[in-house]
């Protein structure tokens, strides 16, 4: 019996066609009514930058999720774009007219064009470890560059301009907060479309062959180097989206708008979200920038945590958050969550454990060293003296506590795990 | 009548080590030509010189009369001619679906596009549908091709192979590990999928071999010794020497 | 004239301890296909590690004992973590590598502050070596210069007449065959990581004085070795070496001439030239200088 061919066959289905329309739904409620929940302030500040990141980290996915190709340069494309929005509000604030401040993130998405193929079509001759390395003197080469030509990029302190120049678009300045962010919210929701659906293109699937098997993709008859040039061009295009958004929000465009730390951000956000997922870097985006704002606050030592939190998912959970959750789903459908209640829960009271003792110890460390301020600091409200034995000790024990337990846990966890995964097999 | 696909005095030396020692073939349109011979005889070097991977130190590769020694795979994939892997070499994070549709893309003539909707291109999908079906995978059409078993990675490779609609088909191995059962339907396969096609096929297995094949080249240390039906190639001398050795002892 | 030899002389040097580094590198990528992030932060680690140690021993117990301690966390981080991201694919080791230069750097930063440690050249080798019609040589440079040749030594000693060196060679392009033949690839992988790392140590110990000790030292430097690793080609010590030479002509002739390029002076638009370089090699022959191994 020949399966049907009609739209709808045994093999076509099950592609989740019928979920998508109801993620964007949720996902544009989710933008309209975030200020709402979170109305101060500070917070609005946080939810503008996760949209403006969540456009960056989307279009590093389409390099690195989707076409394998690992950058270290990426802020180059968002950066520049920034700039020449920068330009561009300064113009429009001189009385040349260029475009309304809403479509101001499409000029920055031209440029990032423009310099995509640039640079693009240098660093997209080599694949793999060697690409890494190019964007990485790209980034470094154009960083130099800004320092050094500061008729355009305005040298160390940057270029400032005041987003609510021109005039008001139906009663709109862009001059509050509110309004920027619904602004940043609107783009980010068609940048996610519109990546979402190039990701469903010729070359969309292609970039993924290329990804995994970029010989045989080869022998399919396509050009790798074409395939990740056109997707470094496309990502490029987003990359300046959000560097005009971020030009818009903060009203200045600097050297650090294409350095190498904006490009391990995004790198950072994108990994902690989730590589292989769409929306893991949408994830990753909020938890990012959460992390850095709520964690720079409390710790002058928090780019040390950053880094190990980043080790640490690398080793053991290179998916990202996102595969962490979507590993669960299966077991939750099946009703089996319960069964891995127990083993979460002593894993996780060994990981803080051991994250408790090792605050400890970096935060006596950086008290030690820094010869300003003396020896005496505060930890969850505690008062201790870093250069006393006590503090230390307790630490190192805590710390070694809860690796030992975190050992036993983890075992723990893996053997249920496994028990619940054969269950579910047998089933 | 011009061959579909003819080697004029091949040559390829890796460093000063002699692979492939001068061969010439000529294989005819719609004719099914096996490549046997010894183990490290240059059989699979042989196929990557015609599929492109890498260029030989010296002759002429034809397509359709049409020179194509020094050009890219994908040049050479373009103007028909598709090879298979004897490693399994399928993209494996992608659904047997999505591998399919790969292979198909370039030949339906969408190339590069970034604006059409892949679910909405009917032709593709229904070719797709098509070899699903010949191959007999339609029911594992959203596994990841990573996750199949050996017999359906084969049979997905053989998919990816002639998807595209080439004309000329190399087939490498193709039923290399497989079962006696497993082999006979392979074998039912590849009569049906490449009917009316140009086969170069290297194989092991003498039973696929007489089996399939129209005619027959020995490769023996790079060189051709001997090429014609199966029946003169049963029967030459120089041929049971290169495999039997001149020790006398006859093979039934 | 003088000029011009104290120059060579100092590119001669520097472009030498950029060897010492990026051969280190060079040999771990191509044994291991793992291109370190991080070989520059233990570049840093070793100057450090210098540093302290001198103040309470002496520079030359330093000099010994530095690179060993370097190499032996560089076994440590490989046996327990390294080689757990190998698992994943060369994309995850990399990854890992990237977040363990952070980890490093800002590890630095909470022990030793962020500002320049003093980590001084000592008495014995301060001075001047000689003087050309004026202008002074100073011994150091020298001394570094010996270093690094002893060092480009040994490594061609260990591999051309050791039995580990011939193994490394091997697997430096059939790892799956050296190891089906009996040899314990992982604890070769481990060592010549080890190795790799205790190299960038033993430059941080010599150039940790004579250049500046700080925090972003190792940031400072990763981009122009990876640049040379892509000039010189991946995977390839020859090209390494030729490479690393001309970039320290680049860079010491770029900052000291005041020629005029398109309006601007060279030495302003020195740092921008090693990565030109680069661009222009991509272009014209994308595989390097010499390069053997894609990553």
């Amino acid at each position: 019996m020949k399966p049907s061919l009609r739209r709808g066959s045994p093999a076509q289905r099950n592609t989740g066609r019928h979920k998508a329309p109801l993620v964007w739904v949720v996902m544009a409620i989710i933008l309209i009514a975030a200020p709402s929940l979170f109305p101060s302030g500070f917070s609005l500040t946080l939810l503008t930058q996760m949209g403006t990141l969540t456009i960056f980290a989307l279009s590093y996915n389409m390099l690195l999720g989707q076409c394998g190709m690992l950058s270290f340069g990426h802020a180059v494309y968002s950066g520049l774009g920034a700039y020449v929005t920068v330009h561009a509000l300064n113009m429009l604030g001189k009385g040349a007219f260029v475009t309304p401040l809403p479509l101001m993130p499409l000029l920055g998405g031209v440029a990032g064009t423009l310099f995509g193929c640039l640079f693009g079509y240098v660093s997209t001759r080599r694949a793999g470890t060697t690409f890494a390395m190019i964007s990485l003197g790209i980034g470094e080469m154009v960083y130099a560059c800004v320092l050094m030509l500061p008729g355009f990029f305005g040298g160390e302190g940057g270029i400032s301009t005041n987003r609510s120049v021109g005039r008001p678009l139906l009663g709109l300045t862009f001059g509050p907060a509110i309004q920027v962010y619904y602004l940043v919210a609107a783009w980010s929701f068609i940048s996610m479309i519109a990546m979402y659906a190039l990701a469903r293109t010729p070359l969309g699937r292609l970039a993924n062959a290329v990804r995994d098997n970029p010989e045989r993709a080869e022998f399919v008859g396509y050009d790798a180097r074409v395939v990740r040039f056109l997707q470094l061009v496309l990502s490029a295009f987003f990359a300046g989206v959000a560097g005009a958004l971020s030009c818009v929000n903060f009203e200045i465009v600097g050297a650090e708008n294409v350095s190498a730390l904006a490009s391990g951000g995004v790198l950072l956000a994108s990994f902690i979200g989730g590589i292989p997922f769409f929306f893991g870097p949408v994830v990753g985006s909020v938890i990012f920038v959460l992390f850095v704002t709520a964690l720079s606050g409390v710790t002058k030592a928090w780019l040390f945590y950053l880094g190990l939190f980043f080790c640490v998912m690398v080793l053991y959970a290179p998916g990202g958050i996102a595969s962490l959750f979507v590993m669960q789903f299966p077991v939750i459908r099946a009703r089996k969550f319960g069964r891995l209640l127990a083993p979460y829960g002593a894993a996780l009271a060994a990981g803080l454990a051991a994250l408790a003792g090792l605050i400890g110890i970096v935060e006596a460390v950086y008290r030690l060293s820094d010869s300003t301020g003396g020896t005496r600091m505060v930890l969850a409200g505690i008062a201790l003296d870093a250069a006393r034995a006590p503090v230390w000790a307790l630490s190192i024990l805590v710390l070694v506590v809860g690796l030992v337990a975190l050992r036993f846990a983890a075992r723990f966890t893996q053997a249920r795990w496994d028990a619940v995964q054969e269950e579910l097999k047998a089933a | 009548m011009k061959a579909a696909l003819e080697l004029v005095d091949v040559h390829k030396s890796f460093g000063s080590t002699r692979i492939i020692n001068g061969v010439s073939l000529a294989v005819a349109e719609g004719e099914r030509h096996a490549i046997i011979g010894p183990n490290g005889a240059g059989k699979s070097t042989l196929y990557n010189l015609v599929s492109g991977r890498f260029p030989p130190s010296s002759g002429r590769v034809l397509l359709k009369g049409e020179d194509i020694t020094n050009l890219t795979p994908f040049e050479i994939n373009r103007k028909g001619l598709s090879r298979s892997f004897q490693v399994t070499n399928l993209f494996h994070n992608l659904s047997v679906y999505e591998n399919l549709r790969c292979a198909v893309l370039w030949g339906a003539g969408y190339r590069y596009s970034f604006w059409h909707r892949l679910s909405k291109l009917g032709e593709v999908n229904a070719r797709v549908e098509e070899v699903l079906e010949r191959i007999g995978l339609a029911r594992r059409a959203q596994a990841a091709a990573g996750t199949l078993s050996y017999a359906e990675q084969r049979a997905l490779e053989l998919g990816v192979t002639i998807a595209g609609g080439a004309g000329v088909i190399l087939l490498d191995e193709p039923t290399a590990g497989m079962s006696r059962t497993e082999t006979a339907h392979a074998v039912e396969l590849i009569r049906q999928v490449t009917a009316g096609k140009t086969l170069l096929m290297v194989e092991h297995d003498m039973g696929v071999v007489f089996d399939l094949a129209d005619r027959i080249s020995v490769l023996v240390y790079g060189e051709v010794i001997a090429s014609g039906p199966p029946a003169a190639i049963r029967a030459s001398a120089a041929v049971q020497e290169a495999y039997l050795g001149t020790l006398g002892v006859t093979h039934a | 004239m003088d000029f011009l030899l104290v120059q060579v002389l100092n590119s001669i040097s520097y472009g030498l301890l950029l060897f010492m580094l990026t051969s280190g590198l060079t040999i771990v990528f191509s044994l291991m296909g793992v291109l370190n992030f991080a070989h520059t932060s233990f570049y840093m680690m070793g100057a450090y590690f210098a540093y302290q140690i001198s103040r309470w021993i002496g520079f030359w117990p330093a000099l010994a004992l530095a690179p060993l301690l370097v190499g032996a966390i560089g076994m440590l981080v490989e046996r327990f973590a390294l080689r757990r991201a190998h698992k994943f694919g060369h994309v995850a080791e990399l990854l890992f590598t990237v977040g363990l230069a952070y980890l490093i750097e800002e590890a630095t930063h909470l022990i030793w502050g962020r500002t320049a440690v003093p980590y001084r050249v000592p008495e014995e080798l301060d001075g001047p070596l000689f003087s050309i019609m004026g202008t002074q040589y100073p011994i150091y440079r020298g001394f570094m210069m010996l270093v690094a040749l002893a060092m480009l030594a040994s490594i061609w000693l260990v591999l051309k007449r050791t039995r580990i060196g011939l193994v490394i060679q091997a697997a430096l392009t059939h790892p799956e065959t050296v190891e089906a033949l009996g040899h314990n690839v992982p604890r070769v992988f481990m060592l010549v990581f080890g190795g790799g790392v205790a190299l960038a140590g033993l430059a941080g110990v010599i150039g940790g004085n004579a250049f500046v000790t700080d925090p972003g030292m190792a940031a400072a430097l990763g981009p122009i070795v990876f640049v040379i690793v892509v000039v010189g080609g991946m995977g390839s010590l020859g090209g390494a070496f030729i490479a690393s030479i001309l970039i320290g002509f680049v860079q010491t002739f770029a900052v000291s001439l005041d020629w005029g390029l398109f309006g601007y002076k060279v030495s302003q638009v020195a740092p921008v030239l090693p990565y030109l370089v680069m661009v222009l090699m991509l272009i014209v022959r994308p595989k390097g200088l010499m390069g053997t191994r894609e990553g």
